[in-house]
């Protein structure tokens, strides 16, 4: 073969190469930093249409009567919905039936005794109760995490009793003690969690036990460049970067939606969506907590998980591939009925142990963005450089 | 700088790729030539752009000067000079002082009759370049992906668009690229190393060749590849950790743009274990 020959082989072997990838141009692109930053969301629109295609919301029912007598005072055992009116009961109700137990699943009575509706003796009944109250709390109170657009039953739910994305302790992760050691939850691509929450790389694939159901420390980089005291491992960091991928698979993002990774703790130097994520893993490791931990002993074997837990949330749950849920479009705004109960005042998020998100404290998210900075650099800060530009709230990127 | 004594005979009129004899001369030891002036003419121009960008810029701290390019809302288009307009004059000049450069090199090559073997390897590294910079760019629709002229702010762009793909250790072609450089660096060290212990043996010694270079290594690992060998081997493995650097960044964003680690779903998706 003569030179002119290899040369277009390697040209062909290339181009081989490049239809490997399986995307082409054009691909859209979004800027989240200052230029010249590399903060930037790369979107194959072909793959952002099947995603759009999969997140519409359903039709809103039309909006109920308030006044009237309350549901409370017509049916009986009526516990979470008691400010409601016999309208918006029967609205939220059936709302329910669409979004959780359609036809398919027997509608009314997935969880209703069709003989008398106040009895509480299928599960579904009693998870139901809690799941309501669960939604007014988070459409009330966490609102640092869903701010005005809030949560339905069909943000998780999506007319499946059991939403898709939830997670069991898996009996694998870091148990194994074989010729070669554990594998300290580690290096395990092809089981579920290991798809779903790490992407196929080496990292631990259950990070949802230690940080959205336990309270292990997730920053664990030093706040210097030098050694300073920071006692934290690599194979702590390996836990952090485990959740934060999750979080990018769940968000359909890359790291810097959130952070610019010069500097992955500085609050100042990191995009406003990152204390939204800050209030989000809080907000998971609350209601599985607070809620779907205590319905362990409500639900039948057949719907926990293999070491008898209960099916419990991650990011994936609501946000389902993409940075805002339904790429931000409210169906919580049409269901007055579920913000919380009325006359409900809007209680504080709660605090946290170590770093409250108190503005003005630099350790914690400050509810103000990061200074809008056309500037790069203070001189003063060492390699400071371009500080993140601040896209408008809710600006649907791509 | 005076002449060495065999220097003259080559130095010979002709072979110049545009303007005949314009410029065919030397200053010292250099060639000047047409390409010689452009070369210069682009980088003094980049360099003054460069000081006028940290003139205007927040800080003359050496670390710290950063030139960025546009916005992406400018996309191929120009851009104001204060807001990514320097980085776009700078990038036009980088480019045309690099490529004046080579072309330098194949005039030389020209002149002695030579291949041009050195014009080629120069050439892998300015398409590394002009890939990161301008075809990579192009193919994404602007310029605000290239990277920014400053010693910091060029490695936090390289960190922030490393994330973009969540881990690109895993990208295939960063890959086989940093296993060039290593290979490179390997080659060119056993190399040196070895033609230092034929050439400067211990005082008494007497001076060995070939033949004892390629001993050395058919008792060491049973094959010598040669002394001709060596540098075509060492060609091959420095110009493709250019390629294939070039490569590992132009796949990215253009042709994928989720986590790297996702691109080896191919192998866990085999017909042999799945």
């Amino acid at each position: 073969m003569n030179h002119f020959g290899r040369i277009v082989l390697a040209g062909l072997a290339s181009l081989g190469l490049l239809a490997g990838c399986g995307e082409r141009p054009p691909i859209e692109t979004e800027q989240l930093g200052y230029r010249g930053t590399g903060m930037e969301e790369n979107i194959n629109p072909r793959l952002l249409a099947a995603l759009v295609e999969k997140n519409q919301v359903p039709a809103s029912l039309p909006p109920a009567d308030a006044s009237g007598p309350l549901a409370s005072e017509i049916y009986q055992n009526v516990q979470v919905l008691k400010d409601l009116s016999v309208g918006e009961f029967t609205r939220v109700m059936l709302s329910m039936t669409e979004w959780v137990a359609p036809a398919d699943q027997k509608n009314c009575t997935y969880c209703h005794n069709g003989e008398n509706y106040a009895d509480e003796s299928k599960y579904q009944y009693k998870v139901a109760r809690r799941m309501l109250s669960m939604t007014r709390e988070i459409n009330s109170t966490w609102k640092t995490h869903v701010g005005q657009t809030g949560v339905t039953c069909h943000t998780c739910h999506r007319g499946q009793p059991v939403p898709e994305y939830v997670w069991f302790t898996d009996p694998g992760a870091g148990r194994e003690n074989s010729f070669v050691g554990t594998r300290a939850g580690q290096n395990s691509a092809i089981t579920g969690l290991g798809v779903t929450t790490i992407g196929h790389s080496s990292l631990p694939y259950d990070p949802y036990s230690p940080f959205l159901l336990g309270e292990e420390n997730i920053r664990v980089n030093g706040p210097t460049a030098l050694p300073t005291g920071n006692r934290s491992s690599i194979k702590q960091a390996e836990w952090t970067y485990a959740l934060m991928v999750h979080m990018s698979n769940s968000l359909g993002v890359n790291c810097t939606y959130c952070h610019n990774t010069r500097a992955w703790a500085s609050w100042e130097e990191s995009r406003p969506q990152r204390s939204t994520a800050w209030h989000g893993i809080r907000l998971a490791r609350h209601l599985n907590n607070a809620y779907l931990v205590p319905l362990t002993d409500v639900f039948p074997d057949n719907r926990l998980g293999p070491l008898g837990d209960v099916a419990k949330i991650n990011c994936s749950t609501c946000h389902q591939g993409v940075y805002k849920p339904y790429f931000g479009t409210s169906m919580a705004k049409d269901y007055p009925e579920l913000q919380g109960a009325k006359a409900m005042p809007v209680a504080a998020p709660p605090a946290d142990g170590t770093a409250a998100p108190a503005a003005g404290d630099a350790a914690a998210p400050a509810a103000t963005a990061p200074a809008p900075a056309a500037a790069p650099a203070s001189a003063k800060t060492l390699g400071a450089t371009p500080v993140a530009r601040v896209a408008p709230a809710g600006r649907p990127i791509g | 700088m005076a002449m060495l004594s065999f220097e003259r005979k080559y130095r010979i009129r002709g072979g110049t790729l545009v303007g005949g004899d314009l410029f065919d001369f030397w200053v010292g030891a250099f060639y000047v030539g047409f390409f010689g002036i452009t070369a210069a003419f682009f980088a003094l121009l980049g360099t003054a752009l460069l000081v006028y960008g940290a003139a205007i810029g927040p800080t003359w701290n050496l670390w710290q000067i950063s030139i960025a390019p546009p916005d992406l809302s400018y996309g191929l288009g120009l851009a104001p000079l204060h807001e990514g307009g320097i980085w776009q004059l700078v990038t036009i000049c980088a480019v045309g002082a690099f490529v004046s450069w080579m072309l330098r090199e194949v005039e030389i090559c020209r002149k002695l009759g030579m291949g041009y073997h050195v014009p080629v390897a120069f050439g892998s590294a300015i398409l590394a370049y002009v890939t990161l910079q301008v075809i990579r760019p192009a193919l994404l629709g602007a310029w605000g992906h290239a990277f920014p002229y400053g010693i910091y702010s060029h490695l936090d762009w390289v960190s922030n668009v490393a994330y973009q793909y969540l881990h690109f250790h895993y990208n295939p072609a960063h890959m086989v690229a940093v296993t060039f450089f290593f290979t490179t660096v390997l080659a060119l060290a056993l190399h040196g190393s070895l033609v230092l212990s034929a050439l400067n043996p211990a005082k008494g010694e007497v001076v060995k060749g070939a033949e004892h270079e390629n001993t050395f290594f058919r008792d060491n690992i049973g094959y010598s590849i040669g002394t001709l060998g060596i540098h075509r081997f060492g060609l091959l493995v420095a110009v493709n950790a250019g390629v294939w650097s070039a490569i590992c960044i132009v796949i990215s964003g253009p042709f994928w743009t989720r986590s790297w680690t996702d691109w080896w779903a191919w192998w866990l998706n085999l017909p042999i274990w799945n």
